[in-house]
């Protein structure tokens, strides 16, 4: 008995007969013998609800949780009611992509808001419907700019953007004619002075991150300029989060603003589903990968809306393609949507900076309290570097048996970096009490 | 014309004071942000983030929600997409809190279940691909390809035979097959298709030179016909040296009936979304899992899962990898639901699901083949492909026209205008999940429809009439581009 396969025997009977097949067997007679399979899969036999419900919850119950301080890309947020209610819609999660717009004014809508939103935060005039994460939505920026600008083959990046987003951009542009240039950082930020030094024709753009991996801000007054005066182009990415009160992509200057919508209404779920966003300036619109929703009329003159400009994409450009991007992360980028529809202009700005205080308060007793030292003195958003008297990942194993995720060891993230140092979030979740715990933890273990 | 409540935009609804939203209380002592960061750090323009109320929010969105067609409401044909029911024991398994707030960095020791779940799914891919071992990171059908051409690469650069430049494709393959191989950094080179819409090893024979990375491949191909000469083909490419990437956006089909492995595949890329029954979401998140035979092993990305004695890790010591390619381990989540299926499932409801699938398209090609022009007549996997070419010569009605028609009878519209190889094409996969009286309505309103056709054509090109907005200025849109809200 399978509950999602509705056919009973009489009815397999009527449609063999109508079909004009002996058995469902026929039907697999054009599958050359050599080939077919025989026998059955290698695999346990199905089951109820109630026995696979006992297997996963068994397996969730194997990963343990904690009182988070990590953070690296990933974030324990608050996440409104709404997001979860909206989500578990139907009308949402079973439908496919919206090729037929008379019955899709939801998604279309829905990816039209979040475009708006993204063009908001990052105060740029574009975006498209959403990217896989924040790491591929770099790549696609990179080659977004070196399809934009005449004769380029190189992209600079700082030293100081997630180790991972390097890693994702090295695979993807291995095999292809293009250079990519790893600027050096100073004191945990872009050394600036190295932009200017590696700045000639064949670059199609400067690649930053601010809040960067350290977590600390980057300067980058006067960088558009001169990226601008050599026709290049400036990409940056941000934790949106920090666009609350931070100043956005668009103010510095970018052409192209880049990162991951994780913060807004999505749980870590060991790394995804998350949302790669991506917002240019006009003049890049007709290269911008992914779907892409347009606002119209119907033939009563009704606002409608539809996936558009698709001239760009592979299903018509095929092998002249610049990029392969089919599906996005729609329902997922619905739940950022809701997310910022629901805690609003007000909201979002109260949050953001709810974060800058309590890791700032947060940020002031560890140096008080703790045998712990700044990794460098800068400016930060939610998230900071920190250097401890032990290995941190012993640290951390160690925190852990107080209930408490003490951050991420950067040598987690790059084998280059010192064992020492640790990389610490907090959102407008933690709590004093919950501070006063980790205090009191990595007191006792560098005791 | 004024528009209605449940037509605007959350931006229209909004309010200057309205909040939707409490943040909690602050329990540290706060300085001024100046005092925080330096002034030149700080947000100089407010963002138009819409201010409205919870119970706007709500309202909103469900409206937005009934405006939307999907699985649940009813029949989606599809082709390609594999619309099959989306069970809603995977939604449960898949929220569980021990799933949901897993960090992506936190120990290994401390996400062992989520690890054996990784491990398990990629034992079980690989048993109904045939396969070795596989990477569950691709986050989409697309980007599985993508991960496919770089195990291409990887291979060919170990070998030092760098000159492997060439990637063949069928003229029915899916648009983002050439794309891949071309943002891989392939030469892509299009295969004719016979008379029987199979590759022409006639063709292929052309192609066999020192220059030859390999070939990709659907099987069933988007005709929904199995490639009869499959190993034939596999034999000629492995013998000038190249490899074979299996698409599997049609593995519904063959589930406990052929593998790709065994076919002679030395990649896979599979649309969990799609087979293994995960939502599509309204256009993802989805999950391109890619599983590859031993050849191939040593190219995986990093990380991946393994096991060693009782523990579960992932593997970032993999010389030969090609890299990263996503920032953590994909979109997770749609694995959780994709285990929960094949559990559910199993090896018998598996290959139940792929034999029913293959029925039904057969009970509607055949059902239909008298009203509409089937191009390939033959027996057909789980879709198959007719033409509104003849209707659109004898009475000017088009796939477009026949599609805008179903969604007047509450029905999605089939894959139209793919594949590329026949004319006013009109792509059709029931799949398993659908019941006979279910296909029956549609063979009902599809006649329906070939009337009309032929009686009064101007009442389907007016459709459809009674859904939330009717037919689409697309030339408009494209021309002057609004792609935003402008307060």
């Amino acid at each position: 008995m399978f509950a999602y396969l509705p056919h009973t025997e009489d009815e397999i009977k009527q449609m063999l007969d109508d079909i004009g097949a002996s058995s469902v067997d026929e039907l697999f007679a054009d599958i050359p013998e050599a080939i077919r399979f025989k026998g059955t899969l290698d695999l346990p036999k199905g089951q109820s609800e109630l026995e696979v419900f006992k297997r996963l919850n068994e397996l969730a119950q194997k990963n343990k949780q904690a009182v988070s301080f990590m953070g690296a890309g990933s974030y324990d947020h608050l996440i409104p009611s709404t997001v979860g209610a909206l989500m578990g819609r139907t009308e949402f999660y079973t439908s496919y992509t919206p090729y037929q717009p008379e019955i899709s004014q939801g998604v279309l809508q829905a990816i039209f808001e979040f475009q708006t939103l993204m063009c908001e935060l990052t105060s740029l005039d574009v975006s498209n419907a959403s990217l896989y994460d924040g790491s591929t939505a770099a790549s696609e920026a990179c080659a977004l700019a070196i399809n934009s600008t005449r004769k380029t083959d190189t992209v600079l990046y700082s030293a100081t953007i997630h180790p991972y987003t390097k890693q994702v951009m090295e695979t993807y542009f291995a095999d292809l004619d293009v250079k990519l240039v790893e600027l050096p950082s100073k004191d945990g930020v872009l050394d600036l002075f190295s932009v200017k030094e590696n700045l000639d024709s064949s670059v199609a753009a400067l690649l930053v991150q601010s809040p960067n991996v350290y977590g600390y801000l980057e300067d980058y007054t006067g960088v558009a300029d001169l990226l601008h005066e050599n026709k290049s182009l400036f990409i940056i990415s941000s934790n949106p989060m920090s666009l609350g009160a931070l100043k956005s992509q668009g103010e510095w200057g970018a052409d192209i603003a880049i990162g991951d919508t994780q913060p807004f209404g999505l749980p870590s779920y060991y790394g995804g589903p998350s949302v790669g966003y991506i917002a240019a300036r006009e003049k890049l619109l007709r290269k911008m990968p992914g779907r892409i929703v347009g606002q119209t009329v119907d033939e009563d003159g009704k606002r409608a809306f539809v996936l558009t400009l698709q001239a760009r994409e592979q299903h018509i450009k095929r092998e002249r393609a610049t990029s392969n991007i089919c599906s996005n992360q729609a329902l997922a980028a619905l739940a950022s949507t809701v997310y910022l529809s629901t805690v609003g202009r007000e909201g979002l700005k109260e949050l953001s900076e709810q974060n800058m205080q309590k890791a700032h308060y947060f940020f002031d007793r560890l140096m008080d309290e703790t045998g712990a030292e700044e990794y460098a003195e800068q400016p930060f958003f939610n998230e900071f570097c920190i250097k401890v008297p032990m290995d941190a990942r012993k640290l951390v194993k160690e925190m852990e048996k107080d209930g408490i995720f003490a951050g991420v060891p950067m040598i987690d993230l790059d084998p280059s970096q010192s064992e020492n140092l640790l990389l610490v979030a907090v959102t407008e979740k933690r709590t004093v009490a919950e501070m006063d715990r980790y205090i009191e933890s990595m007191k006792g273990v560098l005791k | 014309m004024s528009t209605l409540l449940k037509d605007k935009l959350i931006f229209e609804r909004s309010r200057e004071g309205r909040r939707g939203f409490r943040p909690p209380e602050m329990d540290v002592p706060t300085k001024k942000l100046t005092e925080l960061v330096d002034g030149k750090f700080l947000r100089q323009k407010r963002t138009n983030l819409p201010q409205v109320s919870e119970v706007d929010v709500i309202r909103h969105y469900t409206w937005l929600s009934q405006k939307n067609y999907c699985v649940d409401l009813g029949f989606y044909p599809l082709g390609s997409c594999t619309m099959k029911y989306n069970p809603k024991i995977n939604e449960v398994t898949a929220g569980l809190p021990g799933f949901a707030a897993l960090h992506p960095m936190q120990s290994q020791e401390t996400a062992q279940g989520i690890l054996e779940l990784m491990y398990d799914l990629t034992e079980k891919l690989c048993e109904v691909t045939g396969m070795s071992w596989g990477t569950l990171q691709p986050f989409a059908g697309a980007h599985g390809e993508f991960t496919g051409m770089k195990f291409f690469t990887s291979y060919f650069k170990k070998r030092g035979e760098k000159q492997r430049t060439k990637v063949l494709v069928p003229d029915s393959a899916h648009g983002t097959n050439p794309a891949s191989a071309h943002i891989a950094g392939f030469e892509v080179v299009e295969i004719k298709s016979n008379a029987k819409g199979m590759v022409s090893v006639e063709d292929l024979k052309h192609h066999l030179d020192e220059n030859l990375a390999g070939i990709m491949l659907t099987n069933p191909n988007t005709l929904g016909i199995f490639e009869e000469d499959i190993s034939e083909v596999a034999k000629l490419v492995h013998e000038a040296g190249g490899l074979l990437y299996y698409d599997g956006a049609n593995l519904n089909a063959v589930m406990g009936k052929s593998r790709p492995g065994d076919m002679g595949f030395d990649v896979v890329h599979l649309n969990l979304h799609k087979t293994f029954s995960t939502p599509h979401g309204g256009g993802g998140p989805g999950s391109g899992a890619v599983m590859v035979n031993k050849k191939l092993e040593p190219f995986l990305p990093t990380p991946t899962v393994r096991k060693e004695g009782d523990r579960y890790y992932l593997d970032h010591d993999i010389p030969d990898s090609m890299g990263r390619i996503s920032g953590f381990y994909g979109n997770t989540a749609v694995l959780a639901k994709a285990y929960t299926y094949i559990l559910t499932m199993g090896s018998d409801g598996l290959q139940r699901a792929s034999e029913l699938a293959v029925l039904n398209a057969n009970y509607l090609k055949e059902k239909l083949k008298g009203r509409y022009y089937l191009p390939y007549d033959q027996v057909c996997k789980h879709e198959f492909v007719f033409s509104a070419e003849k209707m659109k010569e004898e009475h000017g009605v088009t796939a477009t026209d026949v599609a805008k028609g179903l969604l007047e009878f509450g029905i999605h519209a089939p894959t139209i205008y793919f594949p590329l190889i026949v004319h006013e094409s009109m792509m059709i996969e029931p799949t398993e999940t659908e019941s006979k009286e279910s296909l029956d309505n549609f063979i009902e309103v599809m006649n329906q429809i070939a009337d009309l056709a032929e009686k009064d054509p101007d009442k389907l090109h007016a459709m459809p009439l009674s859904t939330p907005i009717r037919r689409v200025d697309q030339v408009q849109a494209a021309k002057n581009p609004v792609l935003r809200w402008q307060p």
